[in-house]
């Protein structure tokens, strides 16, 4: 055991690097986005210009941080129909907060916070004690908070939206850290992006590095059999679920904040839209396999697609058609990859 | 070796679910360094009696004693606390994880800032398996990409190395050809050397014999006896778990067969 290279085995042959690399769940979003690019590039020079970057990177980022807590939920093996509407929910309890009631911004925003995470929370123990599909869970949660969303709203403010966030108290500060941007070489980037690429790193590190992260990954792939050898699969979770509310709640805030008021619509139809780039970042809707940075990278390709379909000059409706196109070929490669890195090697 | 002293006792433990017994007054014993073998058909009562061991459900009546204390456990967590391990035989690994993060699953070597430490993870991973004799390619391949004994193995190694003293295996060579079957025993005789007490089901009288020091034959719920080694043949227990009369037929038949070639 001189050797420093004992730890390869003599069958190993060097296709192991390719091999490698081919089964890496992110794959597919990385050679989506550079053909996305790639082609938005050669329709719209504004496009690839560091301005039509910084534009398309701001749906990226709101969408990145839910997809990110969407594919952790999904390697978790569970689903969350509410996340969407939620983001609805959490800014609409922020701005009624501070502006029909008074309060400070961020006083508001912890009470969002507060919500959003035991909304979560019931999320996750109905699922994980009525043992029903996740599906079917938080597509109740789902069509409960719309109608709470619309209904509440209307009962405070005769309309279907709330607003006046600026005049609020502590509202230029949250502002700033929520909502400002950045301006780097004379481009203004939101600080949206930030969030995201933190959202992104923390998330990759907790589930590559850390024990929960290799709990979230076994109870997806075999909830018994990571119950059998001690993994506390409820416990996991329900933290994946309040994760998602939690994510909900910031993009909620940073929308809020961004528009300084609230649609009691909003949000309502994302959810697909975070499961789409979580499974164009190779999550699989089996659960067990995945990875957060190709749930950013999916929404990268989002981000690019809506701009970029404005860029070149087209109707935004074949928005809706290219999100299908995407999710079809994403779930056909993701099958292909599942099976490669399955087959048995002699 | 060391003087063997009893790891598990159970005294007429029993089960029932709703209006169906599932266990009746079972007793049965495991030493350390030993293998109890426990024999029985489908539908004997052999998974209910592991479940009871490895904390999944407590028993209804009867007492479960380890290290001679009364126990009831309601949780796998539990048992694993106290030292007993179970190997399931469907369900042993996660297929889509790599082989280094199955072996430490549940039980993660941490490092400072309630980090997993992934490097000793990798090297103690293929160093245990490679010590237990088990040739591993390459720890960071999926356990999808394993042959059921090679899971089997490393389920089993992974057991020993987290400090079981009591290993429960579940029916871990019934799914398996006669080769790797045959590895999978070896390994199962590579614990109990090491002095892990190994609770070996099967209903293959054939795999139990050959690595088994006591038999706990099971029928529809109750026990047809334990035997050690010395009172019992290959033969008489393989009578015993078909049942007289049944084996007779089978004889008779395959008699038969032969006279017929």
């Amino acid at each position: 055991m001189t050797v420093a290279a004992s730890d390869a085995d003599e069958r190993l042959r060097n296709t192991g690097f390719l091999r490698r690399l081919l089964i890496r769940p992110e794959l597919g979003s990385v050679v989506g986005g550079i053909a996305v690019f790639a082609f938005f590039s050669t329709q719209s020079a504004v496009f690839r210009s560091i301005d039509g970057v910084a534009n398309w990177l701001d749906p990226a980022s709101t969408l990145g941080i839910m997809a990110v807590a969407i594919a952790l939920l999904m390697i978790g093996g569970e689903f969350d129909l509410s996340a969407g509407v939620l983001t609805g929910t959490s800014g609409l309890i922020l701005v009624t907060l501070a502006t029909r009631a008074g309060w400070n911004v961020w006083l508001a925003m912890l009470a969002g916070l507060a919500i959003a995470l035991l909304i979560g929370f019931l999320n996750g123990l109905l699922v994980v004690r009525t043992r029903l599909p996740s599906f079917i869970v938080t597509l109740g949660t789902f069509l409960m908070l719309q109608g709470l969303n619309l209904g509440v709203t209307k009962a405070i403010t005769g309309t279907v939206q709330v607003s006046g966030l600026r005049a609020a108290p502590g509202y230029e500060g949250a502002r700033a850290v929520f909502a400002g941007s950045v301006t780097l070489g004379g481009t203004g980037f939101r600080v949206a992006i930030v969030w995201w690429l933190a959202v992104t790193v923390i998330a990759t590190w907790v589930l590559m590095r850390t024990r929960p992260g290799n709990w979230i990954f076994a109870v997806g792939g075999n909830e018994q059999a990571a119950r059998a050898v001690g993994v506390p699969a409820a416990r996991v979770k329900i933290g994946l679920f309040m994760t998602t509310a939690g994510a909900a709640w910031l993009v909620g805030s940073i929308l809020a904040l961004r528009f300084t008021s609230v649609q009691a619509n909003s949000g309502i139809g994302q959810e697909f839209i975070y499961i789409i780039a979580a499974v164009i970042g190779g999550c699989l809707l089996t659960g067990g396999y995945g990875s957060a940075v190709g749930a950013a990278i999916g929404a990268v390709i989002f981000g690019m697609a809506d701009k970029g379909i404005v860029f070149a000059g087209w109707d935004s409706d074949w928005f809706k058609f290219f999100l299908g196109a995407m999710l079809l070929l994403a779930t056909l490669a993701n099958r292909l990859v599942k099976k490669y890195a399955e087959e048995v090697r002699h | 070796m060391t003087p063997q002293t009893t790891l598990l006792q159970t005294r007429d433990v029993g089960k029932t679910f709703g209006s169906v017994v599932a266990l009746r007054e079972v007793s049965m014993s495991l030493e350390t360094g030993s293998v109890t073998c426990v024999l029985g058909d489908n539908g004997a009562g052999k998974s209910t009696l592991i479940k009871i061991l490895s904390g999944v459900h407590p028993q209804d009546t009867g007492e479960y004693l380890i290290d001679g204390a009364p126990v009831r456990m309601s949780s796998p967590r539990e048992a694993l606390d106290r030292g007993i391990a179970t190997v399931y035989q469907d369900l042993a690994m996660i297929p889509l994880m790599s082989v280094w993060r199955n072996f430490f699953l549940g039980s993660e070597p941490m490092k400072s800032l309630r980090r997993f430490d992934v490097a000793a993870a990798r090297r103690i991973a293929r160093d245990e398996l490679r010590r237990m004799g088990i040739d591993i390619r390459d720890v960071d391949q999926p356990v999808g990409t394993l042959s059921g004994g090679e899971r089997q193995s490393v389920a089993i190694a992974r057991a020993v190395y987290l400090g079981a003293r009591v290993l429960i295996l579940d029916e871990p060579t019934s799914a398996l050809g006669v080769k790797q079957a045959g590895v999978v025993l070896r390994y199962i005789a590579q614990a109990r050397d090491r002095g892990v007490g190994v609770i070996f089901i099967t209903h293959n009288p054939h795999h139990a014999y050959p690595v088994g020091d006591r038999f706990l034959v099971l029928k529809r719920g109750v026990s047809l006896g334990e035997y050690g080694k010395a009172e019992i043949s290959r033969e008489e227990l393989t009578q015993l778990m078909a049942g007289g009369a049944e084996l007779d037929e089978l004889a008779h038949e395959l008699q038969r067969n032969e006279s017929t070639l």
